[in-house]
């Protein structure tokens, strides 16, 4: 079932031109940076903790340095400088810096070779730690075992993280592979990030360090018991894209949502803003071992799921493409899509086959992230569960890698604690009942399932080459994704971003691009060729 | 009345036959399963009870104290060591008098995004413009985003989503005489205030000078609506507000409530039917 007739050919096109729409967004991103970029790094170097008004040490020493001289060279060198002529680390010259101190200008006498040697020791010792939380995951995966897939993702949202604490660790006993806690609302437009354990939400839990932590030492708990690893989600998107990924680095998160366009056209944040942002994550992510998970699902929240699929593959090449260019391998490519086709559509379900077996075929190598229906969800709980259940089945026949639980309840409240366990067993069932299945279908050539995917990815084609001739940012601006049209100058954030100086120095990004290089250019047809998941 | 207790008999075994209908009158009803007045109502929810003889004990006496007479547990199942989840049927003892019920209706009717879209075409034969904005000291744009990002609030998606309207989104710390100019220059149909801090009625310090700075309300005027989780109704005839929306306002609500008002300004409500 998994097999699906795909015209190779054109699948290599849409990469291509996938490559030459992303190729000047990808220059812009690598010759900027932003106040997120530079507060990660700060981060990343050991600098905790918030001043008055609960504002972070991080936030005002961007601020400062920018208003005093300029963040062309990066915020690092500057305090390096200022913990030189203090005779104190890093930490100490952030401090001095929020009491008011502000650095000398550089005095060109040598001294800015000896602070970048530092610098770069100081990266080091940071991607130590990463690289240190990334070996624990593997020993952990490989002394536990890892989850047969599809993995079974679930989503806890109570606002409250000793809330969160006991319903994801229900949740994991009950089966979930993989615990997500939802973001309070409004945290991707906060240009910080909050600090310590938070008790209070918007519809989620904030995105802290602290929660980080507190919440991957339960789950390791329960891992243990379970005799599986159990991964741990956030959300590396919004303002503070690059410091949550530098946060979840640290305490060994596992997946990251983590997308090149979602801010911008869902919140409204600046394109520019969003691209640079995402480049700096991503790096990160991939040196950590995390998965990221793109949203296009959300496009068909705004969009038709008919009329707007191939939207979501023309942007799942697009993030693959961004992915590949910040040193991210396949495997942590979790593309996502979703089951969102109108219930009341004849066939709607073979539709949603052929979307499916599209994005599998397509992207053998990711752990692809299918997403259960939200929009017809209409609060009767009991048609929801029936449409989960159709969303399992689809699922699990298309050998999907990672699926979301629905809730029936979805749109009506967070979840409560039985509505993940009958989501649970609900996928369990129809895991255990299909279990074969896919290997006794065959898709019949020529029939409605690859007339369909041959549809979208003929539509795919065509979008792509549209975007690549009037640019991606002009693509964004006329609301070719989702409906949403975003002009380049336009949302928010776009004044932090700056232009890298000559003699910008983020060693972070050195070191991390040291291993990109060789990996980012896959084979001109894809990281599927000769994988044998694809097709003839 | 004589012969009654015959009579009763019958009536009784009639009854259970299902054969004639329940004695109450129309106006007074009971839940319905299979038989008029019969009260069945069924219930789902989670203690957090070991399973277990205790936990179905309990389960049915919550549902007795709930009014609910002779429950049947029709399903208990463990959800960890701790809680249980229970299906439960039974009949409710309680009626609703329907000549007792009082509907407080809003004064529009919610119609959904394409019903939305089709009137403001109809009513201006262009897009509705909508300017947006936190002022005074009021940081916080979570209310304001949520009714006007595409992203929304709880799964209902924001106006910038309706392809009727123009969002122009100011965001946080704008001044009532910066929202007054770009009110003028977006030449906009309804403007938005967002107050999400209440601490010291900063919201009222702030609502007032954004009403002195759009004037008396007026054909003239564009309509001020005021939003925030603890607003409250009064706030609007105490500034000259045309409305205020509280905690749990979905954009669709707003959406809804701006064609209604526009509506009215062109001529009255008549064409506005719609499903409540």
């Amino acid at each position: 079932m998994k097999k699906l007739s795909l015209d190779r050919g054109l699948a290599r096109e849409a990469r291509r031109l996938a490559s030459a729409a992303a190729a000047p967004v990808q220059r812009f991103t690598e010759a900027h940076t932003t106040v997120s970029v530079e507060r990660a790094v700060l981060r990343l170097l050991g600098v905790q903790g918030a001043g008055r008004r609960g504002i972070p040490i991080v936030n005002q020493v961007v601020d400062r340095l920018r208003a005093g001289v300029g963040l062309e060279r990066g915020a690092l060198l500057p305090v390096l400088r200022m913990a030189r002529a203090l005779n104190t680390d890093v930490d100490g010259a952030c401090r001095a810096i929020c009491r008011g101190r502000m650095p000398a200008e550089p005095d060109h006498s040598g001294t800015d070779a000896i602070l970048r040697a530092q610098g770069i020791d100081a990266a080091r010792t940071a991607l130590a730690i990463i690289d240190a939380r990334r070996a624990e995951r593997d020993s952990m995966i490989g002394e536990l075992g890892e989850p047969t897939r599809p993995w079974i993702y679930l989503i806890v949202a109570t606002g409250n993280i000793y809330e969160d604490i006991p319903q994801a660790q229900a949740a994991a006993r009950a089966g979930a592979d993989v615990v997500a806690v939802i973001r309070s609302t409004g945290q991707s437009l906060m240009d910080y990030v909050p600090e310590g354990p938070t008790t209070e939400g918007f519809a989620g839990t904030y995105a802290t360090q602290a929660n980080f932590r507190l919440m991957r030492r339960a789950l390791d708990e329960t891992a243990r018991e379970v005799g599986r690893y159990i991964r741990l989600t956030n959300y590396a998107s919004g303002l503070c894209m690059p410091e949550i990924a530098a946060l979840a680095s640290f305490e060994r998160l596992d997946m990251m949502l983590n997308d090149c366009m979602y801010g911008i056209i869902f919140r409204d944040i600046n394109p520019y803003r969003t691209f640079v942002d995402q480049r700096f994550s991503r790096m990160l992510h991939a040196r950590a071992g995390i998965i990221i998970n793109t949203g296009e699902d959300n496009y068909l929240t705004t969009a038709d799921a008919m009329g707007a699929a191939h939207t979501v593959v023309a942007s799942q090449l697009l993030n693959e493409r961004f992915g590949l260019e910040a040193g991210l391998a396949p495997w942590q490519l979790g593309l996502g899509h979703a089951f969102e086709i109108n219930p009341q559509t004849p066939n709607q379900f073979v539709f949603e086959l052929a979307h499916a077996m599209l994005v599998r075929a397509l992207f053998p190598d990711a752990p692809l992230k299918y997403m259960p229906p939200t929009k017809h969800m209409s609060g009767d709980i009991f048609a929801g569960f029936l449409h989960n259940g159709m969303f399992n089945l689809a699922g699990i026949l298309t050998g999907q890698d990672i699926l979301l639980l629905g809730m029936m309840t979805e749109g009506i409240h967070t979840p409560f604690l039985h509505d993940r366990d009958l989501a649970l067993e609900n996928v369990r069932y129809v895991r255990t009942v299909a279990q074969d299945l896919s290997s006794q279908l065959r898709v019949v050539p020529g029939g409605l399932i690859e007339k369909r995917a041959a549809e979208v990815l003929s539509a795919t084609v065509a979008m792509l080459r549209q975007v690549g001739e009037i640019g991606l940012f002009e693509a964004i601006a006329r609301g070719m994704f989702a409906d949403t049209p975003r002009p380049p100058n336009g949302g928010k954030g776009l004044d932090g971003v700056v232009e890298k100086g000559p003699g910008y120095f983020n060693p972070i990004e050195e070191l991390l691009l040291e291993g990109v290089g060789r990996r980012r250019k896959p084979r001109p047809d894809g990281p599927a060729a000769g994988n044998g998941g694809g097709e003839r | 009345m004589s012969g009654s207790g015959t009579g009763r008999r019958a009536t009784r075994a009639a009854k259970a036959a299902g054969t004639i209908p329940d004695p109450l009158p129309a106006q007074i009803v009971r839940p319905y399963g299979d038989r008029t007045g019969d009260g069945m109502v069924q219930m789902s929810f989670t203690l957090p009870v070991a399973s277990g003889p205790l936990a179905e004990a309990a389960a049915l006496r919550l549902a007795e104290a709930m009014g609910v007479r002779a429950t049947s547990v029709a399903h208990q199942k463990a959800i960890g060591p701790s809680f249980t989840f229970f299906v439960i049927y039974g009949r409710s003892r309680h009626t609703v008098d329907l000549r007792k019920v009082h509907v407080a209706e809003r004064e529009f009717p919610l119609l959904d995004p394409e019903d939305i879209n089709r009137r403001v075409r109809s009513l201006l034969r262009r897009r509705l413009t909508i300017v947006g904005a936190c002022t005074g000291s009021d940081a916080h744009t979570v209310g304001i985003d949520a009714i006007l990002n595409v992203k929304g609030f709880a799964g209902n998606k924001g106006l910038e989503y309706y392809r009727g309207m123009r969002v122009v989104n100011l965001g946080a710390q704008v001044t009532p005489d910066a929202l007054c100019r770009a009110a003028i220059r977006e030449r906009a149909d309804a403007v938005l205030v967002s107050q999400v801090v209440t601490q010291g009625d900063a919201h009222v310090e702030n609502l007032s000078a954004v009403a002195r700075a759009f004037g008396p309300p007026g054909p003239q005027r564009p309509l001020l609506i005021a939003g925030g989780p603890r607003l409250t109704a009064d706030l609007a005839s105490r500034f000259g507000i045309d409305r205020v929306f509280g905690r749990g306002t979905t954009p669709q609500e707003v959406a809804s409530y701006l064609v209604w008002a526009i509506a009215q300004r062109h001529g009255g409500p008549r064409k506005l039917e719609g499903r409540k």
